[in-house]
C-alpha cells in the first residue's frame, strides 16, 4: 500500500490536470460572469444611430422583451457574428436592438450599409458610459431583457447558430409564455 | 558596434520609453498629491477586464481608461474606496477585484492552500512516527544479529 502511494498521488494529479484541460475547452476563462442577470437593467437614454435627435430609454422599451446586441464597426468578432444575426435575427420573435459601442457614427452607418442591417433599431453609445453600467467589457455581447426591464440572459462573444438554438430561443419562448422564473 | 550606432540605439530606446510612459499616464486633474496616491493605490487593486492580467492603473486598454475616469469621477463625488469597489463589482462582478472577497464560494481558494499544507504536514508526521518506531525495532533486531527491513520504505 505505502509503496503505491506515489503512483496514486501521480494519478490523482493526472486526473486533476486532465479535468483542468477538459474544463478549459468548454469554458472561456476570460469570460466575466455578469452580476446583472436577474436584476433590473440599468436605466439608459441613448440616441438612435440613424436619428440622434430621437432617444430610446429603458422606460420606452418596457412592455415586451428585446435582445440588445453590443457591436462596433471596429470589432472583428462582430463581423463573424453578423451573418448569423442577418440569418436568424428575424426568426427570434423579439426586437433586435443594435448597441453601437464606442464607435464613430459614420463608421457604424457605413459598416451596416456594407454588411446589411439585422437590427430593428440601433442605439449609439459613443462615449461608452452607459456600457459600463451594463458591465460591457468588449464586443460583441448580448443581453436579453424582459418586458419588465429585467436582464434575463447575457451572452459574451459572437452568437453562433448553436448558441441561439440551445440557449437563446428556449429562453425567449419561456419569456413569451410568461413562465420565466 | 560603432560608437555612432550605440548612440543612435540609445536615442531610439529613450524615445520609445518616453512614448510608453506617455501612453500609460493620462493626466487627471487631481486635487492634491494625497488624492493621486489614493487613486493609484485603488486602481492597482482593480483588474482590467480586457487584458485580464493587468490592473487598471497599468492598462492601456480603452475600457481601462474609461474605468479610470469613472473611478476618478466617483472620487470627486466623495465616494470611499469601498463604495467605488462596490460600484464596479455591481457591474463587473468580483472578477474586477484582484483580491477576491472571502465568502463560501471562495473558501476553497482562500483556505485550500492551508488545507493542503495541513494534509502534507499530517503525512510527514505519520511517516516520521512510523519510521521512528521501525528504527527502534530495527536496532533491537540488530542486537539480535538479525537484519530486517521496515515494511514502510
Amino acid at each position: 500500500m505505502t509503496r503505491s502511494l506515489p503512483l496514486i498521488g501521480f494519478l490523482l494529479l493526472v486526473g486533476l490536470f486532465g479535468f483542468g484541460i477538459w474544463w478549459n475547452t468548454r469554458h472561456d476563462p476570460r469570460e466575466v460572469p455578469s452580476p446583472l442577470i436577474g436584476k433590473p437593467a440599468p436605466a439608459f437614454v441613448l440616441p438612435l444611430l440613424e436619428d440622434p435627435a430621437t432617444t430610446v430609454s429603458k422606460a420606452s422599451m418596457l412592455g415586451k422583451p428585446y435582445l440588445v446586441n453590443v457591436f462596433a464597426s471596429w470589432c472583428v468578432a462582430c463581423g463573424e457574428e453578423h451573418p448569423v444575426l442577418m440569418a436568424e435575427g428575424r426568426t427570434l420573435g423579439v426586437p433586435l436592438v443594435g448597441y453601437d459601442y464606442k464607435d464613430a457614427p459614420d463608421d457604424a452607418r457605413a459598416w451596416l450599409a456594407r454588411h446589411g442591417n439585422p437590427y430593428d433599431m440601433v442605439v449609439a453609445d459613443q462615449p461608452g458610459r452607459t456600457a459600463i453600467d451594463f458591465g460591457v467589457y468588449g464586443a460583441p455581447e448580448s443581453f436579453l431583457i424582459d418586458a419588465k426591464g429585467v436582464i434575463r440572459y447575457k451572452h459574451i462573444g459572437p452568437f453562433t447558430p448553436e448558441v441561439i438554438e440551445r440557449e437563446l430561443k428556449p429562453l425567449i419562448a419561456q419569456l413569451k409564455r410568461g413562465t420565466a422564473p | 558596434m560603432s560608437r555612432a550606432l550605440v548612440r543612435l540605439l540609445a536615442v531610439l530606446l529613450l524615445a520609445f520609453a518616453g512614448l510608453a510612459a506617455a501612453q500609460a499616464i493620462d493626466p487627471l486633474p487631481f486635487k492634491d498629491q494625497a488624492q493621486e496616491v489614493r487613486f493609484q493605490n485603488l486602481t492597482r487593486q482593480l483588474r482590467c477586464l480586457v487584458c485580464q492580467n493587468e490592473n487598471l492603473a497599468d492598462s492601456n486598454a480603452d475600457l481601462a481608461r474609461d474605468l479610470r475616469h469613472e473611478v476618478f469621477g466617483l472620487m470627486q463625488q466623495g465616494k470611499s474606496d469601498d463604495e467605488i469597489k462596490q460600484y464596479l463589482v455591481d457591474r463587473y462582478s468580483d472578477f474586477v477585484l484582484y483580491d477576491p472577497p472571502v465568502k463560501p464560494s471562495t473558501w476553497l481558494l482562500w483556505f485550500g492552500p492551508g488545507l493542503f499544507l495541513a494534509l502534507g504536514a499530517a503525512v510527514v508526521l505519520v511517516t516520521i512516527r512510523k519510521r521512528g518506531r521501525a528504527t527502534r525495532i530495527d536496532s533491537r533486531l540488530v542486537d539480535n544479529a538479525t537484519i530486517e527491513q521496515g515494511d514502510d520504505w
